[in-house]
């Protein structure tokens, strides 16, 4: 199998010069993106690096700290970006709930898959640890980002039918129901839509990656298809366990909405 | 049934003693914003009172579960909630809710000319008119057959004729099967001729 060609610093610059003629059109069109497109291929650009340097440096310094740290350091971010992404104003209970599932939802799926399914050892070998991790986690970061916007929206927007199960005797759960499969729903579609257009509509990008590297495509599909299914599981067990715990936030323990005052 | 003693609830309600009768019809008016919707819902434990008692058949509300509450003091909200799909669908969600057996439709359509509703029962629920509406949504309690009504003008929406006809079933229903009746309303003459008790509410206080 031929090894792959090494991008020259000059190739690379000739990637940026497509870009510079995208800026001119752009500009010239008087679309007003240049800002948006010139910070967003920088921060790339840096982000990439900087990341290209910190994995170097833990591929080459196998220490289960660093695989841990790393971790840690992604579920934050997950996190984080998950409570700015959402529109929805959102309580600290919830912001609670969103930041327990995630992480127990995400690291079991990943311990599963990497300790079970592929069996690697050690068990924080960086080259696997780290790369399956972050697709499992921005996958589930995606997908509860639309249930949570879901659920606060169906709970805010059908308060006075909630309400009104309850005064017939509803069991929060009962009268929350379909808001809550409604959150579930919209949550997963994006990842069962992406699993029905696969290497039809699109190549995924980590096959992508491995086929250009030189790996025989027969293996590269063997993962995909683990990781795809490591990745429905993950974000299906991080929003199941999200609206399961979020829709009692919506209410106090004598069952009855906590209305914002 | 009721009895509450120096309820307070934000600065809505403050209510120094009052009591409510079992099996009696009580009427409940007073001008719009008085509290009386608030109430209510005090007696239907959907919100809880901020300091004082209210009893239930001399039992605190606040030791009595929320849920198994409800079920026997079930309300009925001043405006009714219509769920998504069929006449059959808003009826049968109430006895659902409340985790009672189904009934058969022969039952159904006996609420429905109680409700004087001349409807099928697998007509959209959506697209009936807003006296409709409420009638469709006081059927769905008479199903669920609790202890204590609480209805939150029942018949607003309804002409004067109508209102008569199905507050006067209403109020035989209750009587003549040992319920209890509480119920908001803004027609003087309804209260004068069904109310055995009439509660006035001013500016949150209970006037006599
Ligand atoms: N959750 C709440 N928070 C703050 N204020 C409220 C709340 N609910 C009701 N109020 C206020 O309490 C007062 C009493 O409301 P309530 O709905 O009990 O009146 P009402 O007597 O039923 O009026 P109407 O005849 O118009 O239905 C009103 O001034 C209302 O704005
Ligand atoms: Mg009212």
């Amino acid at each position: 199998m031929n090894s792959i060609i090494n991008l020259q610093i000059y190739q690379m610059a000739l990637a940026y010069v497509f870009i510079v003629i995208l800026l001119f059109i752009v500009k010239f069109r008087g679309i007003a993106r240049e800002k948006e497109i010139l910070i967003s291929t920088l921060r790339m650009t840096l982000q990439l690096i900087l990341t290209g340097y910190i994995l170097v440096y833990v591929l080459n310094n196998k220490n289960p700290l660093y695989t841990i740290l790393i971790i840690i350091i992604m579920e934050i971010f997950a996190i984080h970006n998950i409570f700015k992404r959402v529109k929805v104003k959102l309580s600290n209970r919830i912001k609670k709930i969103i930041a327990i599932s995630m992480i127990l939802g995400t690291l079991s799926s990943i311990l599963y898959f990497l300790l079970v399914v592929i069996n690697i050892n050690p068990w924080y070998d960086p080259r696997y640890f780290i790369p399956i991790a972050g697709m499992l986690i921005g996958n589930s970061m995606t997908g509860i980002s639309l249930g949570v916007s879901r659920l606060v929206d169906g709970m805010n927007s059908q308060k006075h039918l909630i309400e009104s199960a309850l005064m017939l005797g509803a069991t929060p759960k009962m009268a929350s129901k379909k808001i809550v499969n409604n959150a579930f729903d919209s949550a997963i579609l994006p990842t069962i839509n992406s699993m029905i257009g696969m290497g039809i509509v699109f190549l995924p990008g980590m096959m992508t990656g491995q086929i250009l590297s030189g790996i025989s495509p027969v293996t590269a599909i063997e993962y995909q298809i683990a990781i795809m299914l490591g990745i429905l599981g993950s974000v299906s067990l991080t929003v199941i366990l999200f609206v399961q715990l979020g829709y009692r936030t919506f209410f106090n323990d004598q069952s009855q909405l906590i209305l914002d005052e | 049934m009721f009895h509450l003693k120096e309820v307070k609830y934000k600065d809505i309600l403050n209510i120094e003693n009052l009591i409510i009768p079992e099996y009696k019809v009580t009427c409940i008016v007073g001008e719009s914003g008085s509290g009386k919707t608030t109430l209510l819902k005090l007696l239907n434990k959907i919100i809880s009172y901020d300091s004082g008692e209210i009893y239930y058949k001399n039992k605190p509300l606040s030791q009595i579960d929320s849920i198994a509450h409800r079920r026997n003091v079930v309300m009925l909200p001043q405006s009714p909630a219509i769920f998504n799909g069929s006449i059959k669908d808003n009826l049968l969600i109430g006895l659902k809710f409340a985790e009672k057996p189904i009934v058969s439709d022969n039952k159904l359509t006996e609420i429905l000319e109680f409700i004087n509703l001349n409807k099928k029962l697998n007509e959209n629920a959506q697209k009936l008119s807003g006296g409709e509406k409420q009638r469709l949504a006081l059927g769905r309690i008479l199903l669920l057959n609790p202890e204590v009504f609480l209805l939150d003008e029942p018949s607003s929406a309804l002409d004067d004729e109508t209102e008569e006809i199905i507050i006067k079933k209403l109020v035989e229903y209750t009587k003549s099967n040992n319920k209890t009746l509480i119920m908001v309303t803004h027609s003087k003459k309804v209260a004068k001729d069904f109310g055995d008790n009439i509660i006035e509410v001013k500016k949150g206080k209970i006037i006599n």
